[in-house]
Parts: C-alpha cells; structure tokens; sequence
C-alpha cells in the first residue's frame, strides 16, 4: 500500500462533505482562544483563510511579503469565478461544474475533492455578495454571467476585468475586520524561510523581517502555506516579479511531498514578448475569446508581408485568413480549454505562420464582434439602415463596456489600437497545478501543516480551467481549511503556548542565517537574474509547451550545472541586516533551482500526455483525432508525489492511484 | 536612447538622503519604466555598487505596490498608468529624469524610493469593511437586486488600488481620495448601509490620526489617480461625514 493516504471519507460522492462535516471534532470557543495559527500568503486563499479562522476564534497571525496584504498576486486575475448558480438556467448544476473540472483537467484530479470544490461554489458568491464585492449586475439588478473556455453553460461571475482585485480585497476587508479585534497580528513585508517541526509536527516558522533583516521566530499549533504557484520558475511568466515557490519548496524540504510538478499552464492569450529585456508577461484574460477569433493568414506570403510591414492584417479578406481553432475543433472553436488554444498556437508559429518579428504571435480579432454588436445595438435603437460607421461605434461601445481596461492595458503596452487593428497574442506560464500534496483535509504529508490554493495540487489535475483558481482559493479558505483544520487542532487543545526558545527552533534558525551569510559574503561575478534568466530559458526550451524524453534528460543535467555554478558565482550586493531585493531574490531563485530539476524529473517519468503536459512521443496517430494529446489512463492515471532524498535529482516517487467512480474516463474531445 | 537618471537614495528610514546622477544608455522605446531600472540596477550590481531600491510586484498595474514620484508626477508623465505600466516612450534621448520617492509625512521613507503605506492599511482596520461572518449560509447573492448603476458606481470606486499616488500629488497630502473610494463603495451599496455611520465616522478619524492633511479641492489627485479615480467619492464622503455627525 502507498504511503500516501488520500483521507477521503467513505460514502457517496454527493454527501461525503456533509457527512465530513457532521462527525468531525470541534473545539469549544474557550478553547480555541488558546489555539496559534499561521497563515504564509495573503492572496484569496490565504486571505479569506485568516479571516475565517480568525472569526471563529483563533490566534493568527498572517505573512506576506509585500507592504499589505492587499497585494498579493490573486489580485491580478481578470476574467472571473465560476460557481454553480444556474442563474442563467442553462443547465448547470453542481455535478455539471464537478465533471467539467474534472474532465478540463484531463482525469488527473481527485474526485472527492472536485465535487466539494463544485459544491461550495455558489456558498462564495452569496459570501462574497454580503462583503459587499461590486459584481457585474443586469438592468434588473440581479448578477451577470459570462461563458469561459472549456464548458457549454455561463457559470462565471465578474467584476469588470478585475475579478481577483475585487474578491482579494473583499477577503482583504474580511482580515481588516479581525486585525481591528486583535484576531489577526498581520506580518507584512515579512517572508517565511523555514518552517519549525518539534516531534513530527509543524509549530512554527523562521520568517526574515524585510525592513530590518532580522530573523524572527514564530510558533504555532498549526501552519498554513498558502504562498501561490512556482510559475515563476521560468523566470518569464504572467506571475508578479516576487511571487516565488520559497515556502513551498521549504516545506519540501522538510517532508512534504511535492506532488505533479510537471502540470503548469500556459495560458494562450498574452502580450507577445518585446525583447530581452523583458522582465515579465501581460496576460489579456481569457474572456477575451468569447468575443475575439484568433487567427494567422493562410499564406505564407501574406505572413512574410505582414512582418516586414508591407501589409496590415486588416488587408486581408476572410478567405486569406486560417481561423484554425474554428477549423480544428468545431465544437468549442476560439472556446477550448486553455492547454488546446495553447498548443495550437505553437502549432502555428512552429509552422512559421507567427506574425510578428519574433515569429511568436497570433491574431486576436474583434471585428466580427463589434459588427455583431453594432448590428444588435441598431436593431435596438431602432436605427433603420445603420451606416458601417455607425455599426462600428455602436459595436466598439459594447466591446469597451465589456473589455475597456484590458484594450486600454493592451494599448499601453504595445502601442496599437485593438479597436482598429487585431490584438497580437501568445501563450505564456501563468498558472501551476502541481503543488504540494495534501489529502482531502488539506493536510500536507507532515502532521499540523496545511497547504491550500494555487500553492497545493489538489484540485485541477493536469489543466486548470478558466475561472477555476479564484473559486479554489476562496473555497479553500473560506469553506474547506476552517472545517478541516478543526478536526485537527481539537487534539492540541491541551498543547499550551508553544515555546521558540527550543533546539528546534535553534537549529532551523541557524539553518537560515547560515544561508543568508553565504550569500551577502560569496562575492561571485554573476548577479542573480542572470541565473534566473539562463533557469527560465532552459525551462521554457524543454519544459514548456512540448515536452520530450531527450530535452528534459538535458534540462536535469543543465539545471543541476547551473545550481553548482550557482552557489559558486553568484553575487549578492548589500547586507543582510537591512531592506535587500537582491537577497530575496538569491533565496527564491536558489529554490527554484532545485524545484525545476524536480520538474523535469517529473515530466520524465510521465510518459503520456495529459492537461498541460504534453509529451510529444505521446499523441495519437491516426483517426479523428489524429495529433492530439495522448492520455495513458491504464499507465498513468495516478499523481506523483515526491519525497525529497537530499538532492532534487534523487526524489522518490509516491503514486495516489486515482479512482473514478463517478465519471467515466474517456479522451478529451472538443472538436 | 541614453538618459540621465537623478535619483534619490537613502540608506535607511534614520538616514539622511540625497539625489545622485546615473547614467543609462541603449535605452528602447518599448522598454517599461521599471524594466529600465532593471537595467541601471543590473549596471550598478556588475559594477560592485548597491542596487536602487523600490517598490513593485505586480508589473501589470494592479497590485498598486509600484511608487516612484517621476519629473515631478506620481507615476511619470503618461495618464491613467501605474509606474510599471509607463513606457519608455514617454521620453525621448538625452532627458533627464528625476525620480523620487512618495513623499507625505505619513508615509516614511524606507530606504530609496521604497515608503511605508501603512497607514493606509490601519484607515481600512478601522472600518473598511462590512462585519459578514464567513457562514456558507448568508442569503442568496441575488436575493437584494442592485441597480445596475449603483453597482457600477460602487465597482468604479472599489477599483482603487491603494498605491498613495493621490496622497503623494496633494500639496496638503490629503489621502482623501484614498479614503473616500472605499466609503464610497460601501455607501452605495445595501450591505454597507447598516454600518455606515461608524465606518466612516472612524475612518476619518483614523486618517486624521496618521498625519494626512485636508482636502481643499484643488483635484491633482483625480488628475494623477491611474485608476480614475473621481473625486465625486471625496463629495460623497463628506456628505456621508456630515451625516453620520448630524445622526449622532
């Protein structure tokens, strides 16, 4: 038998977590007045989880890195949060959201953990509504919804383009309202460096102060990591310049499995790279293809005209242009899931059909649906024989209504009118679905320490769909963790105060410190964004979108090479006692050395194509679905769990096996 | 193109500070502002000297944790854009660009451009929220209907990013704007009301604690506002004051 175990309770799918919930343990209010948690990350999972544990009254005390909890990345998604609320009536329900994720993460996901996932959504909308969060409403007053890829009904809920923004600081108010009560001690500008076990479990964290430099102890009943996705290891990324896998490898290190490092998405519709100087990616969000065709000219003339400037895209006529998602899979056409549009785009470019200089970019065109608007709008207002000018302006109206500060974003960026001319794309790293591994209580492999978020892996399998992660976060933090971590802690009611003046926490301290003074004193000849950039080029070349057995056998040999020149040459200017960006970055940057071998590792033994990885001595051959990806259920249908040996190359594999009794696995099929 | 930066370091809080000249040459257009002070500070770690320290995260214009007060402006000389979201198109070869800091009293200097906002986190512990518990069972969400307009106008002021430009362009360094946003979003909305004496009663109170000054309409926040920002929601917030005072 595996070591893992999966902790799903017995039952039938659609009443374990009622079940769950009824026979728990709870600790009596008194009780939890002497209970500590940690919360590392503030974003909408680790947010929404210390203010709800702070309501129900616990001691938490919260760590981010940045100046306020308000900033965590969370607050850069777009698009909006699915949850089965069937306002719209069109057939959804929880199962419907349950098998739609379960099958847009290609059959590598937990069931138990997607039906709960699936069953709490609409609990977030109704929480988030009483916050006051300013979603999109009708005329009539009710909230509005709008359709995301991967899925045939319109499930998802949205403020503007700025959906993250407004539920993080709706759960960001919620902290406010605990802070004020002395609930939660909020540590910004603070990052964890190490988690502290005693006999097994986890009782607290180093943490460097960013300010000063100093090192701090903290103790906990519990700990919560909550610190985000590595998506950054590729350097180049749609992820903000901190976000960073730190916390989570540490972890790592301290015996919690890493579970499916090799499941990371690459998001299809993001600014094109400009030069090398860049030193992240834009994403346009995905609710962008419910309205925009993408498209490359079907000429190879008329891409060589485009490029040099001879022609503009708007030249060409419908006949010159390959809409191929349309022409691919007429189903879903602009609407399949994202690791689909992804790969098709690289299809393109790799056929030399990019349209910029760089040969890595496709068009996102909104002409025809400005003109469908503009057609409806005049039907609207009565407007008899409407001019193709006044057609276009009405149409333009709606469009900007519905993505104005994306075509504004856009515009600022690349200098070019979206209105007027197509949008150019390309897919970017944006989101990683591996993570560490938890079982259905969230717990990690070690005792008392959670992990919830985009930061675990439990939820998404090998793709996660649009609109998914803010539905996670939140139904983690909120509804999940607050149950799970109860059952937990009524066994540390007796515990008391938990002391840092103990050789454990000596020794983690020591740990800390230890490399941070090798870092501000090796004075090496290399700084560490060159370090970074040659990681993230090795990553993006042979662990990106297509991924085979002789790039990543490489990848494993060039990344331990560069982590050993690494250690040897890098150069940290500044000193640890004081505010050092570059320090921080040496960390971050050291972990994700480490994590992208186990990357590779992972994407090596998985031979099969699934999600956002794909292998390409893995696709099928012939018949209707010929060169798609090729799914290896009787093989592969279990999640990699890694166990870390000392080095990341030495990992050893843990498999979950993954049952479905609900759903039947059968291919992907969005033609 | 080739630019001289003038900019203001500072070791540390305690410390006194002072502008120094750099040079950065091979500048490109489409280079963000932030990715050209990758270059000056990948110049400086190569050349053995400390980095420049400032703030940022995000680099697409959301997080509100970029800050720098550019020739004079928050944010530079481009309309409606964060730090990170200014291009170097905005400038053209051989300028001289001054970069400061935000500078307000209640927003000490941390080292650098780097400052402390977190006054304005303590004015959002005082009231900036709505006292929900997190149960799984409040009312439908569609349960109270929202005028479309109220919702929308509730969405404008909530999509303040809370990066201070507004305290750092007021000649009195009036977070008003600041403040008022968030009233704003409460007030028009039917959760809100039932608190809405308190919340902006100790809101005020707590903005006036942090050492921000008065506002006495002159409107450069709502001009260097990158998120627009109206100042409608300074309006509102007074007449919801007055009334809160008046109520008792």
């Amino acid at each position: 038998m595996s070591v893992l175990d999966s902790k799903v309770p017995k039952g039938p799918l659609k009443t374990k977590w009622t079940d769950y919930k009824n026979h728990i343990d709870l600790v009596n209010p008194a009780n939890k007045r002497n209970i500590d948690v940690i919360v590392v990350g503030t974003g909408l999972a680790g947010g929404s989880a210390a203010a709800t544990l702070a309501e129900l009254g616990y001691n938490v005390k919260t760590f981010c890195y940045q100046d306020s909890p308000r900033r965590a990345h969370s607050i850069a998604a777009q698009g909006g949060i699915n949850a089965a609320k069937n306002y719209q009536g069109d057939g959804d329900s929880t199962y419907r959201l349950f098998y739609d994720t379960v099958k847009g993460g290609d059959y590598r996901s937990r069931e138990a953990n997607v039906y709960r996932l699936a069953e709490v959504s609409a609990n977030i909308i109704d929480q988030c509504v009483a916050q006051g969060v300013p979603f999109a409403r009708d005329y009539g007053g009710l909230l509005d919804n709008r359709s995301f890829g991967g899925v045939l009904v319109s499930r998802t809920f949205y403020a503007k383009g700025q959906t993250g923004q407004q539920l993080l600081l709706g759960a960001y108010s919620a902290m406010n309202r605990q802070i004020a009560r002395g609930k939660i001690t909020p540590f910004n500008r603070h990052e964890m460096l190490d988690v502290v076990k005693v006999d097994g479990k986890a009782r607290g964290i180093i943490a460097r102060n960013l300010v000063t430099g100093e090192i701090e102890r903290h103790s906990a009943h519990a700990v919560v990591i909550a610190s985000g996705g590595y998506g950054n290891v590729y350097f180049l990324s749609t992820n903000a310049m901190g976000s960073n896998a730190t916390a989570a490898w540490k972890i790592h290190k301290k015996g919690a499995f890493f579970a499916n490092p090799c499941y990371t998405q690459i998001h299809p519709t993001c600014i094109p790279r400009s030069g090398d100087y860049q030193s992240k990616l834009t994403l346009m969000s995905e609710s962008l293809r419910n309205d925009g065709r993408i498209w490359v000219p079907k000429n190879m003339d008329d891409v060589m005209a485009i490029r040099e400037g001879k022609k503009k895209p708007t030249d060409l006529s419908e006949d010159e242009r390959d809409y191929y998602l349309e022409r691919r899979y007429p189903a879903f056409g602009n609407l399949v899931p994202r690791d689909v549009a992804s790969r098709a785009a690289k299809e393109r470019c790799d056929a030399g059909y990019g349209v910029n200089a760089t040969g890595e970019a496709v068009y996102l065109d909104f002409a025809s649906a400005i003109e469908r608007y503009g057609k409806e709008q005049a039907k609207i207002h009565n407007i008899a024989n409407a001019s193709a000018d006044k057609i276009y302006e009405l149409g333009a109206a709606i469009v900007k209504a519905k993505y104005g500060n994306l075509f504004q974003m856009y515009e600022k960026i690349v200098d070019q009118d979206p209105y007027k001319t197509p949008m150019m794309i390309y897919p970017a790293v944006h989101y990683t679905m591996g993570g560490v591994w938890v079982d259905y209580n969230l717990m990690t492999t070690v005792d008392g320490l959670y992990c919830i978020g985009e930061a675990n892996f439990s939820d998404h399998g090998a793709n996660r769909l649009g609109a998914s992660a803010l539905m996670q976060g939140l139904a983690d933090g909120y509804f999940v963790l607050p149950y799970t971590i109860g059952d937990y802690l009524s066994h540390e009611i007796r515990t008391g105060k938990i002391p840092t003046d103990t050789p454990e926490f000596d020794a983690a301290e020591k740990e800390v410190t230890d490399k941070i003074d090798f870092f501000v004193n090796n004075k090496g000849s290399h700084s560490v964004d060159y370090y970074h950039k040659k990681l993230g080029k090795i990553m993006w070349d042979k662990c990106g979108m297509s991924r085979n057995a002789k790039g990543l056998k490489e990848a494993m040999v060039e990344i331990k090479a560069l982590r050993e020149d690494f250690y040897k040459n890098v150069s940290v200017p500044g000193a640890a006692n004081e505010l050092n960006a570059e320090l921080e970055k040496a960390g971050r940057v050291a972990d994700f050395l480490e994590l992208g071998e186990l990357f590779a590792k992972d994407a090596l033994e998985r031979e099969e194509s699934c999600g956002g990885h794909f292998r390409e001595e893995s696709v099928e051959l012939d018949g209707e679905q010929e060169g798609e990806a090729k799914r290896n259920d009787k093989e592969f249908a279990f999640v990699s769990a890694w166990e870390y040996k000392g080095e990341p190359g030495d990992a050893v594999l843990h498999k979950e096996e993954l049952e479905f009794k609900e759903i039947e696995l059968k291919q992907r099929s969005y033609k | 193109m080739n630019l001289t930066l003038k900019i203001w370091r500072q070791k540390d809080a305690q410390s006194k500070g002072k502008m120094v000249d750099y040079k950065v040459t091979e500048i490109s257009e489409h280079m963000s502002f932030l990715e050209m002070m990758d270059v000056l500070n990948e110049q400086l770690i190569n050349t053995g000297e400390e980095p420049v320290a400032f703030d940022h995260d995000c680099r697409e214009g959301i997080c509100g944790m970029c800050s720098m007060y550019i020739n004079g402006e928050a944010h530079g000389p481009d309309r409606g854009v964060t730090t990170c979201q200014l291009h170097m198109r905005m400038f053209k070869d051989g300028d001289t660009i001054t970069i400061e800091p935000f500078r307000a009293k209640a927003f000490p200097v941390l080292k650098d451009l780097v400052v402390d906002r977190g006054a304005f986190d303590r004015i959002q512990h005082a009231g900036g929220y709505i006292s929900v518990n997190t149960s799984g069972n409040t009312q439908d969400a569609n349960a109270i209907p929202i005028s479309k307009h109220a919702a929308d106008e509730a969405m404008d002021a909530a999509t303040c990013i809370g990066c201070g430009a507004c305290v750092a362009s007021c000649k009195n360094s009036s977070a008003m704007l600041f403040v008022g946003a968030k009233v704003s979003q409460y007030a028009l909305l039917p959760q809100g009301q039932v608190e809405a004496t308190d919340r902006v009663k100790n809101m005020v109170a707590q903005m006036d604690l942090e050492g921000f000054g008065n506002c006495t309409n002159t409107g450069a926040c709502e001009v260097e506002c990158p998120k627009g920002i109206s100042l409608e929601n300074i309006a509102r917030m007074n007449r919801e004051f007055l009334s809160a005072n008046i109520k008792g």
